[in-house]
């Protein structure tokens, strides 16, 4: 009861005052902030204006059709770690997995926050909306997620959509959708959706998302699927740890075979890391440990659009018409995964071909977002 | 007069939850459990293939993943007549055990402790004090009075803010908290230090299952082929990082969560005699050292204590009709059978009938249906399931493990055996299963590395990987010992595809509604005469649910016994 939380939140200035700054220091980091953003000396001003101003960014995170996947992942970040991350960066005002309030307190946080924040928190939304029979399927304090969806989204910065729930509805939306489960960037519109696919997404990943926007104040830039560009432009495929075997076409024919003791590519035993974006080959998981490939079950595509439903887990995805990194991912969407039978060494020639042009389009591109920040 | 109150969202917790109870003469007079949300995976796996199915029900619950995915390799291997390789049986266990450790310290400090842990009230404490403490209760490293001097100087910082973040309108300062502001220290200090460590000693699940949440299982063994020649496989080094996880994570658990666990608790003795409920509880059993198939080789024996009595454990038979059955009688569904019939899991129906309010709503209408969980019962008994009931049974079979370990917690709390049967029993019951199956590991760690040793690295049987091999028609049934309680998934093959699957699991026994003759389940009856000192802020209630570990989520509202809402009162 001794504590009152309507105080005045530090600003960023005030939280480098804490840690033992000075003044001095923080007008330094703030030109030097202006310069990297390409700024002139007028905009200087402008920045210290809104570093010493601005509040710590508060956080909404609903939770509704899930399974708690994400906020599991979420805690498994290593970079930053996650209470630093609660102490230090944001303000999570309100989510249902960590908070300490229940019931009618708990929604008076997120009430709180949305009234004295209006316009300036971040929504973060973890699982899919049921939409069939008057939202019934999932309600919380008694109110439909959708309800809920709606009136947080109308004053949020930015809505976060985490994991494959809620940026296409993954698993509960697998045929026959009995509850019609839908993803958020179908219900909501005229708000920044950052699309935060898998299932989960990477816990650094997560993070990675978070720190962007609080220490750029920005959004992150996004694929024409709202995807993080930084995590999902590139196919698992391509960055694997089996690929060279996939090339020299060594192949695990069945699990525990010797192939499998050997490390070979597990195309053959169902691996989707063909038709797959996702950063699990690069950053690979908790803390670059593994992957799900590398620990020789193949990758089953958790997030992409409609997993569920393109085809059973251990059956060979025949081959990757257009697929490659060379295609963007807006025409991998459309196309089906298992179609023809030919093409292994054509794909990966294009591919090699292609590559040349892809990073020579992200160089671009990264210039581009330089400007524009 | 009675008040209702409804705690909707139940926080900390994995899902949406809903509470409403009727308090009277300071007590809860009567109570209801609902599960507000549902997704009818059931239904979603009709026709697909039943090797896929573990990846579609792992997905039931994130926070304990992995068991669902576990259950469903052994329903599909049980229904398909597969025997899977020591190995892969090891493995899983290995995977399940690095569960148990995480999501019971997970558990314990950030899910349960704030019902215990006064956080606001640490700031009151003498660094050096708490130091002096920390080092009487254990050899942990971190108990300097310059460690928990800093961390006070961070967390009074985070407090000055204003902006209290994930401690937002907590009952801080209720009079229920009774813990010194040393220990509350301690308490802050290790709820900080487990979200470290908890991301540590997943990795084991990652090494083997290749991510986590959510690692990948296999049908017939597991995918990590054992391969001592490539940098690929299971090797020596991935071994050397799974004996590391497993050390730290023993040394946490014993130097850290179970002194910590005996430390709050007993100041809390009181809760020895609180929250007992059915006296009921079910065990299937899991841990097996000489196959799944040889129950007797089970670490955690199966079996079902009716009304408290220890003298008897009776056999359980997942596979007979009358002994597992689902009622809906208050379920949102309806079966083709009738309002009050049970049906085993194997004829088991899924059919959707909401008869609920239309949300925005105040109050369930209790006297009909109210939630989305089914209603399990045993031979027609109310069935507690969980750590209690786990520890229980292996007490009451006489098994030394179980003896030593309960035994020494009674005598260092000075309290009776009795003293079980309640939401502090249930609590403690967490942690020394913890210390178990952290023992536990070592000796699979161990046995992994011996049959290696004997040149056996095979790690799957994919004889009858290929649904050509299989029969037309097969059903099967298998379990494990989920965190939160015994967990069932059954299955009915036909044509190489699924025709039926049915999940029956722990929070379904532990949080569903009342079945045909009225029986309250666990949760309910657990919460009746809890004392409630403000209805406001009823953290009792909170006490003994979260003691279950609810795999479930949703705000208190009050109305009096009219039904009239009682103006919201904003405690901060």
């Amino acid at each position: 009861m001794a504590v009152q939380t309507d105080q005045k939140r530090p600003t960023y200035f005030e939280e480098v005052m804490r840690k033992g700054y000075e003044r001095r220091d923080f007008l330094k980091f703030c030109a030097t902030m202006a310069a990297y953003m390409g700024l002139e000396t007028s905009g200087v001003a402008q920045i210290t204006d809104a570093l010493m101003n601005k509040p710590r960014l508060p956080v909404i995170w609903l939770h509704f059709q899930e399974c708690t996947c994400c906020s599991e992942s979420f805690i498994r970040s290593s970079h930053p770690m996650v209470a630093d991350i609660l102490l230090d960066q944001i303000s999570l005002d309100y989510t249902e997995t960590l908070m300490a309030a229940s019931g009618f307190q708990a929604e008076a946080a997120m009430q709180d926050t949305m009234k004295k924040y209006k316009g300036e928190y971040i929504l973060c939304v973890e699982g899919s909306i049921p939409t069939a029979a008057d939202g019934v399927y999932c309600c919380i304090g008694g109110k439909s997620a959708l309800q809920i969806l709606e009136e947080t989204a109308a004053n949020a910065k930015a809505i976060i959509a985490w994991g494959s729930c809620a940026t296409h509805g993954c698993v509960q939306a697998a045929k026959p959708n009995p509850t019609k489960a839908t993803p958020v960037r179908k219900l909501i519109s005229g708000k920044p959706i950052i699309n935060v696919p898998g299932c989960p997404p990477i816990g650094e990943v997560m993070a990675g998302v978070i720190v962007h926007v609080v220490t750029f104040g920005t959004i992150p830039e996004l694929d024409s699927l709202g995807r993080p560009k930084a995590f999902y432009s590139k196919r698992v495929h391509d960055s694997c740890q089996r690929r060279p075997y996939y090339d020299a076409g060594m192949f695990v024919e069945t699990f525990d075979d010797e192939a499998a003791k050997k490390g070979y590519c597990l195309y053959k035993v169902g691996c989707k890391g063909p038709s797959t974006y996702n950063a699990c080959g690069v950053m690979k998981w908790n803390n670059g440990v593994s992957n799900p490939i590398i620990s020789g079950h193949g990758c089953i595509g958790c997030s992409e659009e409609n997993y569920w439903d393109n085809g059973r887990l251990y059956e060979r995805a025949s081959v990757f018409p257009g697929f490659g990194i060379e295609s963007n991912a807006d025409t991998v969407g459309k196309v089906a995964l298992g179609v023809t039978a030919a093409g292994i060494a054509a794909h990966a020639i294009m591919t090699n071909v292609r590559k040349k042009e892809l990073i020579s389009d992200l160089i671009g591109e990264g210039k581009e977002t330089e400007k524009e920040i | 007069m009675s008040q209702r109150i409804v705690i909707d969202p139940i926080t900390r917790i994995e899902g949406h939850l809903r509470i409403e109870a009727d308090i009277q003469n300071g007590k809860v007079s009567d109570v209801y459990s609902a599960g507000t949300m549902v997704r009818l995976l059931e239904e979603i796996l009709r026709g697909r293939d039943p090797r896929d199915a573990w990846a579609y029900v792992g997905r039931v619950c994130g926070v304990c993943t992995s068991t669902h995915s576990l259950a469903s390799v052994r329903t599909v291997e049980d229904a398909l007549g597969i025997v899977v390789p020591p190995n892969a049986e090891i493995v899983r266990n290995l995977m399940f055990a690095t569960l148990y450790m995480h999501d019971h310290v997970v558990h314990f400090y950030h899910l349960h402790a704030l019902d215990w842990v006064d956080v606001v009230n640490a700031l009151k404490a003498d660094p050096k004090k708490t130091s002096e403490l920390a080092q009487s209760i254990s050899n942990w490293p971190k108990s300097s009075t310059g460690y928990f001097s800093d961390l006070q100087k961070r967390i009074g910082k985070f407090v000055e803010s204003g902006q209290l973040g994930i401690f937002t309108n907590g009952y801080w300062g209720h009079s229920a908290y009774k813990l010194p502001a040393e220990v509350n220290l301690i308490g802050l200090a290790h709820y900080l230090e487990a979200l470290e460590w908890q991301k540590e000693i997943v990795k084991i699940q990652t090494i083997f299952g290749g991510k986590n949440p959510h690692p990948n299982y296999l049908v017939g063994g597991m995918a990590c082929a054992i391969g001592l020649d490539d940098v690929s496989a299971i090797n020596a080094e991935r071994l050397a990082y799974i004996k590391q996880l497993l050390d730290d994570g023993k040394r946490f658990i014993e130097q850290v969560y179970i002194p910590d666990l005996l430390a709050v608790a007993s100041f809390y003795k009181d809760w020895g005699a609180i929250g007992g409920g059915l006296g009921n509880y079910l065990v299937y059993g899991d841990l097996p050292t000489n196959g799944f198939r040889d129950a007797s080789s089970f670490k955690f024996p199966a079996g079902a204590i009716l009304n408290k009595d220890l003298s008897k454990v009776h056999e359980v038979n997942m596979r007979e009709d009358i002994e597992i059955q689902e009622f809906i009688n208050k379920s949102w569904y309806s079966y083709e059978g009738g309002e009050n019939v049970g049906l085993h899991p194997w004829k088991g129906e899924t059919k959707l009938n909401y008869t609920g309010p239309k949300p925005p709503y105040e109050h369930l209408n209790t006297e009909e249906k109210y939630s989305f969980l089914k209603t399990p019962r045993w031979k027609g008994h109310a069935m507690e399931v969980g750590p209690l009931a786990r520890v229980l049974v292996g007490y009451a079979k006489g098994i030394p493990e179980f003896k030593e370990v309960v035994d020494s917690a009674l005598k260092h709390l000075d309290v009776p055996a009795t003293a079980l049967f309640s939401t502090l029993g249930r609590t403690a019951a967490r942690g020394l299963e913890a210390q178990l199956v952290a023992n536990w590991a070592q000796e699979f760690y161990d046995q992994l590395i011996q049959n290696i040793k004997l040149g056996d690295t095979r790690m799957a049987n994919t004889e009858k990987f290929q649904p050509d091999t299989w029969p037309a028609q097969a059903k099967g049934v298998g379990h494990a010992e989920a965190p939160r309680g015994a967990l069932g998934h059954w299955i009915v093959i036909e044509d190489q595809k699924i025709a039926n699957y049915q999940l029956v699991v722990p929070t379904t026994w532990n949080a569903s509604p009342r079945d045909p003759q009225g029986q309250m389940s666990a949760y309910e009856a657990a919460l009746m005469d809890t004392p409630i000192a403000d209805p406001e802020r009823p953290v009792e209630i909170l006490r003994t649910v979260h003691s279950f570990d609810p795999c479930m989520a949703c705000a208190v509202h009050l109305y009096d016994e009219e039904g009239k809402h009682l103006s919201r009162v904003k405690v901060l």
